[in-house]
C-alpha cells in the first residue's frame, strides 16, 4: 500500500534533502525548527492489464455512446493525441498513447472506417522528430499511416487548414484544425500527469490556431490562475472551458480518452531520487555519490544525453473515455489521488530544485527562460487553495541557470533573452510591446512549420507561464545559476542555499519559516 | 631627446609576436618599441612646424606594431627607426594648439595637391607616399624623418595641422583623428543608405565592435547619414552605453549581432548566414572572424566596410562571391561629398562632432611617456577594463 504524501517538519536529526540542480542534484541542509519538507506521496498501483482497461473505457464509456456505435464505414475519423511535452520523463514503450490509438483503430477497422487521419496535436510546441512520433505512437502506427500522409503533426500556422467553429459569450474566437472540424468523430488520447492538462485543453491548444490561442495565453489570465493546477480558479482553463463549450455546442463530435500515470518516474540506478532520505541504503548513498561526482565533470551535452534518455517506469493509475467534461472531472479525481497532500497555512520561503527538464524542452536544453517557467510556472503553481509561499515572500530555486539554448528547437527563445529580457520581464509590458514581432516573424513562422522549433511567441507563453508566481512573490533567488543568465531573468543570484537564506532574511526577516517542496515525485499542496 | 622610438629588429618582432598572445605589457617589454634617446630630426624644409605634443593616443594599429602584428604590407611604405603617434594634438612654438592630420599627402612631400584644396589623404595615386623631400612613411608616426606623437616633439608639415582655440580642450582634440577615421567609415554606408530609402526600404547599418572607431563611425553615422538604422555589437558595457548615448539605435553584445540584425531585417537564418541582413556593416575590429560575421550579416549586394585594419587574413569568400558583396576599405580620411552634394574635408566633421558628442569622455586614462609599458596593457586591455581611448600626456608638469 503506497504511503501518502506528508509534511515533514525539519530538526537537528533531519538529514540533507535533495535538490534538483538541472543536469545534476545536491543535498542541502535546511534550517531546523523553521523548515519543513513536502514530500509527494508514493506512486499509487497500477492497472495490471491496461490493454483491457482501455478496451474498457471504450466500450463502456461515460455520458456518450460506445465508440464502435460511433464509428461507420463512410465516416472521416481523426485520431489526435497529446505531443511529446508529455510525459516527462517520457515513459517507457509501450505508451499510452499507442495503446490507446492501436485499441481505436482496432475497432475503426471492425467498423469498415477508411478515412483515419492520426494527428499530433501539438499546438505551438516544436514538431516530433520521427524517433519522438515512433516512441508515442510505436512503429506499427508510424510504418502503417506516416508513409501515407494520414499521420501528421497540426500546424498552428496552416490557415488554409484551420477552420474557425465559432465565437465564445467573451469574444473568443474557437479556430481548430481543419480535418479535425470536419471530422464525424475525433478521438483525443492523452496522457495525464498533472491537473493542468487533458479536458478541453486538449483540443483548444492542441489543435488551435495562435489565434485562438492568444485569447487565454495573456499575462492577465496566467495572472489571474490560482493555481494553474486548480481550473475552478484559472482565468485561462475557464476561457477554455468556455471554448470547450462552444466545441460542445458547434463543432465535431468529441470522444475523450484520458489516462493518468503514478510518479513512478525514475529507473535504476536513478531510482534513489525517488525515495525519502532517510529511507536511503548504503547503495543509495553510494549511487547518490557517484553519481554526483560523474555528472560534476561530464560536459552538458553528455550530460542531457544521459538525463533524456531516461525512460520512466510509470504506471497508469485509471483510464476514462467518453464525454470530455465527464472524463476530466474523473481524471481529476485520479490525478488528486496521486498528487495531493494537505498542508497547514503558507511560509516565508519556498525552496524548491529545478529539474533538467520542463514541458518544452524534450530532448533540449533547459535554457534561462525555461527555468523562470519551470520555477515560477509549474512548480510555484503546484498548489491547490494559497500557494506555499505566502505574498511577498522569497523563492529560492536551484539550477545551473547556463545561457544556454538549443538552436533548432528555440531560435526565438534567443532573441527574446537577447532583446526582450533586456527590455523588461514584465509580462504585461513585453506583451505589448513585443509580442505581436515575434508571432509573426517570418523566420520563426517558417522554422515552426518545417523545423523543429517551438513557434515564434512560445517564449513569451513560457514567461507568462510564471506571470502569477512573479507577481507574488517579493523576491526569487537562484542558487548555483550562472548570475549574468540570473539576474537577466530578473531574479538574484546566489552561491550556496545558505547565502540565499541570507538574502532572502532581507524581505522576510531572519527567522524566516521555510516550505520545500521535494522534487522529483509530483505534488500538488493542498493549501488550508 | 626621449622617445619611444620602434626599430626594424627582427628579433624584437619575432618576441613581442610570442609574448602579446600572453601580455600586452611584456610586448611592450620586450618587442620593437624602446624609450630611448633618439636622434632629433631635421627640420624636413619649408612649411614644416615644431609641434610639441601635448596629447598622443594609443591607436589599434599602434597596438599592433608594439605586439608584432603588423602587416609586412607596410614594409615598402614606412622608414625605420620611427616614433610612433599620430593621434596627437600638440602646439607650436608660439603657443598655438594644433591638431595634427598625420598623413603625409602631396603638399607635405613637395608635389602638388591631386585637385585644388584636397586634404592630405586625397588622391588616387600612392607614389608620393614614398617619394618627395622625404623618406617613404604614409604618416606622422611611421616616417623617420618627421617624429612622431610619442616624443616630446616632432615636425608636422602645415597642410597637416588644424589650429584650435581655447575652447576645446586637449582630452576632447586628441578624438579628432580617430573621429575622422569613424566618420570616414560612416559615410561610406551613404551610398546604400540613400538608395535603400530611395526604394522605401528602412536602410539598416551595422557596426561590429565599439572602440574608439566603433563609436566614432557610430556618430558619424548618427550626424551625417540621415535615416539609417544603427545596430551596433559592442563586447563590453561601458562600450554598449557609450554607443547609445552617440546615436546607435540597438545596442547588443557583440555575439549578438547578427541576431539583432535579423530582427531589424525581418530576414531568415540560413546556416551560418542571414538571408538578408544590414545594407552596410561597418567592421570595427578587423580579425577574419569579424570580416566572416560581418559578411554573413550584410544582405546581397551590400557593403562591408573594413574599418579596423585587418592584417594578415583568412577567409572564405564564397559567400562574398554568391552574394556580390562588396567589401570596402575605410583607411583614414580626406575629402568628403556628402549625401546634399557638399563637399567637406573629414577632419572639419570630425572637429564640429567631438564638439557635438563630447568626445572627451572617451578619453579613459593619460599616461606619462616613460609610463608606455602600463599605458600599453591598459590600451590593450581597454575594453574589457570599461576604458575606450588612452592616450600619453605630454604637457609640462604632467
Amino acid at each position: 500500500m503506497p504511503r501518502p504524501g506528508f509534511v515533514l517538519d525539519v530538526d537537528r536529526s533531519t538529514p540533507p534533502t535533495l535538490f534538483w540542480r538541472g543536469e545534476g542534484f545536491s543535498l542541502e541542509r535546511l534550517p531546523p525548527d523553521r523548515s519543513r519538507i513536502i514530500y509527494p506521496p508514493e506512486p499509487l498501483e497500477g492497472i495490471e492489464n491496461l490493454t483491457w482497461a482501455i478496451r474498457q473505457a471504450l466500450l463502456h464509456p461515460i455520458d456518450m455512446e460506445p465508440l464502435p456505435a460511433l464509428l461507420r464505414p463512410d465516416m472521416r475519423l481523426t485520431i489526435c493525441f497529446d505531443d511529446a511535452s508529455l510525459s516527462l520523463p517520457k515513459m517507457q514503450r509501450p505508451d499510452n498513447r499507442q495503446r490507446i490509438v492501436e485499441a481505436v483503430l482496432d475497432l475503426a477497422a471492425d467498423a469498415g472506417v477508411d478515412d483515419v487521419h492520426i494527428i499530433a496535436a501539438l499546438g505551438l510546441h516544436r514538431r516530433m522528430h520521427e524517433y519522438e512520433l515512433r516512441h508515442v505512437l510505436g512503429d506499427r502506427i508510424v510504418d502503417a499511416f506516416l508513409p501515407r500522409g494520414t499521420l501528421y503533426q497540426h500546424d498552428a500556422e496552416d490557415y488554409e487548414n484551420l477552420t474557425v467553429i465559432g465565437e465564445t459569450d467573451h469574444g473568443e474566437v474557437v479556430e481548430i484544425n481543419k480535418r479535425a472540424a470536419e471530422s464525424d468523430l475525433v478521438v483525443y488520447a492523452n496522457v495525464n500527469q498533472v491537473a493542468m492538462d487533458g479536458g478541453w485543453k486538449s483540443l483548444t491548444t492542441g489543435l488551435a490556431s495562435y489565434r485562438c490561442l492568444s485569447f487565454h495565453h495573456t499575462p492577465e489570465a496566467l495572472q489571474n490562475t490560482r493555481s494553474l493546477m486548480d481550473r475552478h480558479h484559472s482565468a485561462l482553463h475557464h476561457s477554455i472551458w468556455r471554448m470547450g463549450k462552444v466545441l460542445r455546442d458547434s463543432g465535431p463530435k468529441i470522444f475523450q480518452v484520458e489516462t493518468t500515470i503514478n510518479t513512478d518516474a525514475f529507473p535504476s540506478p536513478f531510482d534513489f531520487l525517488s525515495k525519502r532520505e532517510w529511507e536511503w541504503t548504503g547503495r543509495d548513498r553510494a549511487l547518490y555519490l557517484g553519481a554526483t561526482k560523474s555528472l560534476k565533470r561530464a560536459p552538458d551535452t553528455l550530460k542531457r544525453k544521459i538525463f533524456h534518455s531516461i525512460e520512466a517506469p510509470y504506471r497508469t493509475t485509471s483510464v476514462q473515455a467518453g464525454f470530455t467534461e465527464s472524463v476530466h472531472e474523473r481524471t481529476l479525481e485520479n490525478v488528486h489521488a496521486q498528487h495531493l497532500v494537505e498542508v497547514e497555512g503558507q511560509t516565508d520561503i519556498l525552496t524548491m530544485g529545478i529539474p533538467f527538464i520542463c514541458p518544452y524542452n524534450p530532448e533540449s536544453i533547459m535554457n534561462p527562460v525555461l527555468v523562470m517557467c519551470m520555477g515560477l510556472g509549474y512548480l510555484f503553481n503546484m498548489y491547490r487553495g494559497k500557494p506555499l509561499v505566502r505574498e511577498g515572500g522569497v523563492v529560492i530555486m536551484t539550477h545551473p541557470t547556463y545561457a544556454d539554448f538549443h538552436p533548432v528547437h528555440h531560435p526565438s527563445y534567443i532573441d527574446f533573452y537577447e532583446q526582450v529580457l533586456t527590455d523588461t520581464t514584465d509580462p504585461a509590458e513585453m506583451a505589448t510591446r513585443w509580442e505581436k514581432q515575434y508571432a509573426e516573424d517570418e523566420w520563426y513562422r517558417h522554422l515552426y512549420r518545417t523545423s523543429y522549433a517551438y513557434h515564434g511567441v512560445h517564449p513569451f507563453y513560457a514567461w507568462y507561464w510564471g506571470a502569477h508566481g512573479q507577481q507574488h512573490a517579493g523576491k526569487v533567488i537562484i542558487v548555483g545559476g550562472h548570475p549574468q543568465a540570473v539576474r537577466r531573468i530578473g531574479f538574484t543570484p546566489a552561491s550556496t542555499l545558505n547565502d540565499a537564506l541570507e538574502i532572502a532574511s532581507d524581505v522576510v526577516g531572519r527567522s524566516a519559516t521555510i516550505s520545500h517542496l521535494h522534487v522529483p515525485g509530483v505534488l500538488v499542496a493542498d493549501v488550508k | 631627446m626621449k622617445a619611444l622610438q620602434i626599430r626594424r629588429t627582427p628579433t624584437r618582432f619575432g618576441m613581442a609576436r610570442v609574448v602579446s598572445a600572453v601580455s600586452a605589457a611584456g610586448a611592450a617589454r620586450v618587442g620593437p618599441l624602446e624609450y630611448r634617446s633618439v636622434d632629433e630630426p631635421a627640420r624636413p624644409g619649408e612649411g614644416w612646424h615644431r609641434v610639441h605634443t601635448r596629447l598622443a593616443g594609443i591607436c589599434g594599429s599602434d597596438l599592433a606594431l608594439v605586439g608584432g602584428h603588423a602587416s609586412l604590407y607596410f614594409e615598402n611604405w614606412v622608414t625605420f627607426p620611427f616614433v610612433p603617434g599620430h593621434e596627437v594634438v600638440g602646439q607650436l612654438d608660439d603657443g598655438t594648439r594644433v591638431v595634427l592630420e598625420p598623413v603625409l599627402g602631396h603638399e607635405a612631400r613637395g608635389f602638388a595637391p591631386p585637385f585644388p584644396g584636397a586634404a592630405p589623404g586625397d588622391g588616387d595615386d600612392y607614389a608620393h607616399l614614398v617619394g618627395g623631400t622625404l623618406d617613404p612613411g604614409i604618416q606622422t608616426g611611421f616616417c623617420c624623418a618627421t617624429g612622431g606623437g610619442w616624443g616630446p616633439w616632432f615636425w608636422a608639415h602645415e597642410s597637416q595641422l588644424h589650429r584650435i582655440d581655447e575652447s576645446m580642450p586637449d582630452e576632447r582634440a586628441v578624438l579628432v583623428e580617430p573621429f575622422a577615421a569613424g566618420i570616414h567609415a560612416a559615410l561610406l554606408a551613404a551610398p546604400h543608405v540613400d538608395a535603400a530609402r530611395a526604394g522605401s526600404t528602412a536602410p539598416i547599418v551595422a557596426v561590429l565592435g565599439a572602440g574608439t572607431m566603433g563609436l566614432a563611425a557610430v556618430a558619424g553615422l548618427r550626424r551625417y547619414v540621415p535615416g539609417a538604422r544603427i545596430v551596433v555589437g559592442a563586447r563590453y558595457t561601458r562600450q554598449r552605453e557609450l554607443a547609445r548615448e552617440l546615436g546607435a539605435d540597438v545596442v547588443v553584445g557583440g555575439t549578438e549581432l547578427q541576431r539583432a540584425v535579423r530582427r531589424e531585417a525581418g530576414c531568415h537564418v540560413i546556416g551560418g548566414q542571414l538571408s538578408s541582413g544590414a545594407h552596410v556593416t561597418i567592421d570595427a575590429v578587423g580579425s577574419a572572424s569579424s570580416i566572416a560575421d560581418c559578411l554573413a550579416m550584410t544582405r546581397p549586394r551590400g557593403r562591408v566596410v573594413l574599418l579596423g585594419m585587418p592584417a594578415d587574413v583568412t577567409l572564405d569568400l564564397t559567400g562574398l562571391w554568391h552574394r556580390e558583396t562588396e567589401l570596402k576599405g575605410a583607411y583614414t580620411y580626406g575629402t568628403e561629398t556628402l549625401p546634399d552634394g557638399t563637399s567637406v574635408a573629414t577632419f572639419d566633421l570630425a572637429m564640429e562632432t567631438v564638439t557635438a558628442v563630447r568626445a572627451e569622455r572617451l578619453l579613459s586614462a593619460t599616461y606619462r611617456i616613460d609610463d608606455h609599458v602600463d599605458a600599453i596593457a591598459h590600451a590593450d586591455a581597454a575594453g574589457r577594463r570599461g576604458a575606450v581611448k588612452i592616450a600619453f600626456d605630454l604637457r609640462e608638469g604632467s
